[in-house]
């Protein structure tokens, strides 16, 4: 008998924990271009208490713990890959606490962004979080670990951002809250304490999100999406400046596809506004597309496509079957935004010399004090040389990104090198104790964020 | 590369694996899958299983006890078609029971669902329970044999054998009775529907079954059809007319509807009840049908009808689909679908849990008395309440 099989049986049930090919070949698999690793176990658990124990034992064995949440980064950052034990977080899925006061979540790290979408409408209907562009089963502590952003970055910020307080499971066991839930039952900020963001955007390197505290904003009764379009992507920056100048938007993308045909090559705005009355609708309506876009619809340099009210929930898994090949995979970077141009002109041209459509993204972060970029490159799951083309796009983007001053959001393996080849020396050294001193037998998801 | 001749190869690797399949119509949690629901482990959510399927077809991974368990723990009911945002969703399930179906072809299959395809082959039914006792259901109850009359009121396995069913069936033929409908039953001549067998993956008996029905029904003048099951009603309605059965089928809950609207049941005697319906997915889902038994159920005076949260096309599975009320691969816990379910019943303030599938009737009892619930939640067949409201025992 397996003795460490024996033991995570122990710790959460038989039925959730497995060594057979069948769960260790799926949670092998990341959904992107990444190469599987097979786990040795697969293990389910409910409890932080569990996790802790799961923990424990794999500094005993030493054995690699590699969290995961909905599974969706498509960077490959939850594929074990040097073996060890593949936990799937998504059974600590309960709402805990919305502080209606207060704006604010508290949630257990499996929360899909689409539970929590849907517990706010039907309970707090005057609250919103910031939801991701990700499929909606992505997850709450998934998505704060890897720095994710969603639809209101462009007046807060990323969602990492929006915590207000954390639960860990160190690498060694014990339990720690970082916040105002460190010294008493409030979880309303993470701020004045000395800082200890040592966490998010680690990528489960350094410890298992088990609650996340997340910020909440006033859902205004009417939300909706206009379209703004122009020809000439050197417009597009300019477009932005002025567009977050009037703060009256919500979310502000930019992007450019080719698909469908009709509209490739040209610069398409989606620019999210959001009111409680109509008159407060038509005030801010009257701001962005006669006061800050006339100007370019007089001269003829860009056009409006209408509003539509409603949101429209993100889709984007509909990418994956652009080829009717189930796969999809891009590069994330954070970008300034006056590479809009450049990041269009090249991640194009990375795209047609792969013979993959192109799509091109950028998302506004923080009043245009970034954009988050994605180029996405759609492949034949079951066509070895298409995935293949993609990774090489990818790799290409990873690299082009940084040439353009960008850094590269949850990159894979291929980017972390990249960035960590760049990185000043200093900071390199210190992430370096840092992962040593948080995790001195290098159990916590091997291979990523490994300073050489 | 394929190692299987596998219908789908050429779309299943179109399954992103994004995951919305395992959510509710409203998004509310991601237990809307029967099989994740009562698992929580990848393997078993519906693009799980679709990945799984590839692997074994292209020969990653090897067929084992616990992969055909995890194929044959899909319910088939189309929650994922529902969900999936991809244009190949139509398919989802077809790829499922075409997977089973190779492994029938190979023997391959859990002992469980091998137990009930034999007993359907021999017996004609799932339960290996004799052919002769068929129609034992129907003693003492004055329902005649089909002898062309309007209706053949198609009672189904679970209806002639399950005691629970049985019931249902009895009250249904009594209903029928008092509101003057023509109809006759085949008693100990009934043989299996089918539906199940084709969703197990047993496309040659499926193919049997459905020819056998079809012939005996046109030797008998049959043209017009009312099921007990919304699982005999599916393989009638839709499959049979590929055997040139082209009958005009109904589930005795769009005839309910149509006699009391029609003043021809007189359902004023009323029942008090506050309920809750559940939706089977071979009436939902399959077919579409979703408001037949809410206005029987409405027009009852007396009864409250009040919404579970997952509710029409939304609705959670009993858990007894894809022949899973026999071959049970999803029981054994709190997590399983019927006790999910019936949980989700008893949070709306219900007294009455109804039913309009002898199949979720016996899951969902079954659930009740696991979740110790009697006193405080009863589940009911539609047939019964409209019994109770005409005055029937």
């Amino acid at each position: 008998m397996d003795s460490v099989y024996q033991a995570l049986v122990d710790i959460v049930g038989q039925e959730h924990v497995s060594n057979r090919q069948e769960e260790l070949f799926i949670y092998s698999f990341d959904l992107g271009t990444t190469e599987p690793h097979r786990p040795d176990y697969a293990v389910a658990p409910r409890t932080t208490e569990e996790i802790q124990e799961i923990v424990r034992l794999a500094n005993r064995e030493k054995v690699p713990v590699v969290p995961l949440g909905g599974g969706l980064s498509l960077a490959g950052l939850a594929v074990p890959f040097k073996g060890g034990i593949a936990l799937d977080l998504k059974r600590m899925d309960s709402i805990i606490e919305v502080n209606e006061k207060a704006r604010y979540a508290l949630v257990e790290c499996g929360v899909s962004q689409a539970q929590m979408v849907s517990y706010l409408e039907r309970y707090h209907p005057t609250l919103t979080h910031s939801e991701p562009g990700a499929p909606g089963p992505a997850t709450i502590g998934g998505n704060v670990a890897i720095h994710g952003q969603g639809d209101l970055a462009q007046p807060y910020g990323f969602n990492s951002d929006m915590v207000n307080g954390l639960e860990i499971v160190l690498p060694t066991g014990e339990v720690c809250r970082f916040g105002s839930c460190s010294i008493s039952s409030g979880w309303f900020t993470l701020h004045p304490l000395p800082d200890l963001g040592l966490f998010l955007g680690w990528s489960g390197t350094t410890g298992i999100i088990t609650k996340v505290s997340l910020r909440l904003f006033p859902c205004k009764r009417i939300r909706g999406v206009g379209q703004f379009v122009v020809e000439n992507e050197e417009l597009v920056p300019e477009v932005i400046h002025k567009l977050t100048h009037t703060q009256m938007a919500e979310d502000i993308i930019a992007y450019s596809q080719a698909v469908p045909p009709f509209s490739s090559g040209l610069q398409h705005f989606l620019i999210n506004l959001a009111a409680d009355s109509e008159k407060e609708l038509e005030f801010k309506q009257e701001i962005i597309w006669d006061d800050t876009l006339g100007e370019y619809i007089r001269r003829g340099d860009g056009g409006f496509l209408g509003f539509r009210q409603g949101l429209e929930r993100p889709v984007v898994s509909k990418t994956s079957d652009w080829r009717k090949g189930g796969g999809f995979e891009y590069v994330g970077a954070i970008m300034p935004v006056d590479t809009y141009p450049e990041c269009y002109r090249q991640g194009r041209e990375i795209s047609e010399r792969h013979d993959i459509p192109y799509t091109v993204l950028g998302r506004c972060i923080g009043m245009a004090h970034a954009m988050m970029f994605s180029w996405t490159y759609a492949f034949n799951r079951a066509d070895p040389e298409s995935i293949k083309q993609a990774r090489e796009a990818l790799h290409e983007t990873d690299d082009l990104a940084l040439e353009l001053g960008g850094t590269l959001w949850k990159p894979g393996l291929y980017g972390q090198k990249l960035v960590m080849e760049r990185m000043d020396p200093h900071t390199l050294e210190l992430m370096k104790k840092v992962k040593q001193l948080l995790d001195p037998n290098g159990i916590m998801n091997p291979g990523n964020w490994e300073v050489s | 590369m394929a190692v299987i001749d596998y219908k789908y190869k050429d779309v299943i690797h179109r399954c992103f694996r994004c995951g919305y399949c395992k959510f509710p119509n409203n998004w509310i949690d991601v237990n809307n899958c029967p099989a994740y629901a009562r698992f929580r482990m990848e393997t078993y959510s519906c693009g799980g299983r679709l990945w799984l399927v590839r692997a074994w077809v292209n020969g990653e991974i090897d067929w084992s006890e616990h992969f055909a368990q995890i194929v044959y723990s899909c319910t088939a009911c189309k929650n994922c078609e529902q969900q999936c945002p991809l244009r190949f969703n139509v398919d989802i399930v077809n790829m499922i029971v075409a997977a089973k179906s190779e492994m029938v072809e190979r023997g391959e299959i859990p002992p469980s669902a091998k137990e009930f395809l034999e007993n359907v082959q021999r017996q004609g039914n799932p339960y290996g329970n004799s052919r002769e006792k068929r129609g034992e259901w129907m003693e003492g109850t004055g329902i005649e044999a089909y002898q062309g009359q309007e209706f053949l009121y198609y009672v189904g396995c679970v209806g002639s054998y399950d005691t629970r069913g049985q019931k249902t069936a009895r009250v249904l033929g009594k209903v029928l009775q008092k509101a003057g409908v023509s109809f006759g039953v085949l008693g100990n001549d009934e043989n299996c529907d089918g539906n199940e067998v084709r969703s197990l993956g047993e496309e040659t008996l499926f193919e049997m079954l459905a020819e056998e029905n079809v012939a005996q029904f046109q030797s008998l003048g049959v043209q017009k059809i009312v099921t007990l099951s919304p699982h005999s009603y599916n393989a009638m309605k839709n499959d049979y007319p590929g055997f040139n059965g082209g009958f005009d089928v109904a589930h005795y809950t769009q005839l309910l509807q149509s006699l009391i609207s029609d003043g021809r049941l007189d359902v004023s005697g009323g029942v008090n009840a506050t309920v809750t319906y559940h939706d089977p997915c071979f009436l939902g889902r399959w077919n579409e049908e979703y408001e037949a038994p809410r206005n029987v159920l409405k027009s009852i005076p007396g009864i409250q009808l009040i919404e579970m949260e997952r509710n029409r096309d939304g609705a959670l599975c009993c858990g007894g689909g894809g022949g899973n009320f026999y071959i049970d691969l999803l029981g054994g816990s709190e997590d399983s679908p019927a006790r999910r379910r019936v949980r989700e019943a008893h949070e709306t303030g219900a007294d009455v849990l109804a039913v309009a599938c002898p199949n979720c009737l016996t899951m969902l009892e079954d659930a009740v008395k696991a979740e110790e619930l009697e006193d405080k939640l009863t589940v009911k067949d539609v047939a019964e309440i409209v019994g109770e409201a005409c005055g029937i025992k």
